[in-house]
């Protein structure tokens, strides 16, 4: 199988995201901004956490605009698989690919640390490998986590079990104590967590690795 | 030309910068402030004869969040 991580100026997770896809048994493409293509039959795009473009603007809203994401807009029109963790998972709603917006934390202050999060639902290739109501620890760092969204799509979020993770204690102020979600098709997940970070003992945790483990050819029907 | 683009978070998205800011101005006295909403401006120089709907499709499009936030351009 095989995976693209996408590289902004100012990412500084690609490679450790780069790293969990090889342990989960992927090769694994890195994709510069300025790239006008995908690799070829990619089964899954990364889009990786860390500054693009400083944070200028808003976060992820320059990164959104750059010449690779109208590839990987076409990608998610074609029912591909998208997993965008922290920065990435903002540029996603910059991108209008997942709904809802990441505002800055509610306490105005940068997050660093490892929190709880429930498994909110096993039902897609992310969260298949996790027991539903799972407890799961995960390092954050973020400045704007803070997820927003008007009440119509937070309905449908919970109605369509469209909330993968949520904080056991809320850090940030988001809604629904939203920590990562599911596009209508399941196919794209956004999170502020870092789960590329809790890999093996030595990060101080394993249950990232698990997210990555649950990719699995036969989940993941393209 | 010059045009000068106002963002501002919606009436209901709450804005604790202005929140903070607010605090701030009452711990040194300024009692009177009763709410404190924080924006952005951005001066853009276009060219001459650019009309409105390119500056409201560049809102749309990159400089505003239409999710939270709202727009007003002014042209010179």
């Amino acid at each position: 199988m095989k995976a693209a991580v996408v590289v902004f100026p100012g990412s500084n997770c690609d490679r450790d995201l780069k790293i969990a896809f090889e342990t989960a048994g992927f090769s694994v493409e890195m994709v510069w901004h300025k790239d006008t293509s995908l690799p070829s039959s990619v089964d899954i795009v990364g889009i990786p956490g860390g500054f693009s473009f400083g944070d200028y603007l808003r976060c992820g809203a320059i990164a959104a605009q750059s010449t690779i994401c109208s590839s990987i807009r076409a990608y998610a029109n074609q029912g591909g698989y998208i997993i965008g963790i922290c920065n990435g998972f903002q540029l996603l709603t910059e991108a209008g690919l997942l709904p809802g917006v990441l505002l800055r934390n509610a306490e105005l202050k940068y997050i660093c640390k490892t929190v709880q999060l429930k498994v909110d639902t096993v039902n897609s290739i992310y969260t298949g490998g996790y027991s539903f109501t799972d407890i799961i620890d995960l390092p954050i760092a973020h400045h704007d986590g803070n997820y927003f969204a008007d009440s119509q799509t937070i309905s449908e979020l919970r109605n369509e079990e469209r909330i993968a993770f949520r904080y056991v204690e809320n850090p940030n102020g988001s809604l629904e104590n939203i920590a990562g979600i599911l596009s209508p098709n399941r196919r794209i997940l956004g999170m502020m967590p870092h789960p590329e970070r809790a890999l093996v003992d030595a990060h101080g945790g394993t249950d990232g690795a698990i997210l990555f483990r649950s990719m699995s050819p036969s989940s993941m029907s393209i | 030309m010059k045009v000068r683009v106002h963002i501002m978070l919606k009436k209901d998205v709450l804005d604790p910068q202005g929140e903070a800011v607010r605090h701030a101005l009452k711990n040194i006295g300024f009692d009177e402030v009763k709410r404190v909403r924080q924006g952005k401006v951005i001066d853009l120089e276009v060219d001459d004869g650019t009309e409105k709907n390119r500056i409201d499709q560049m809102c749309e499009d990159l400089l505003a969040n239409t999710i939270i936030e709202s727009y007003t351009i002014d042209m010179e």
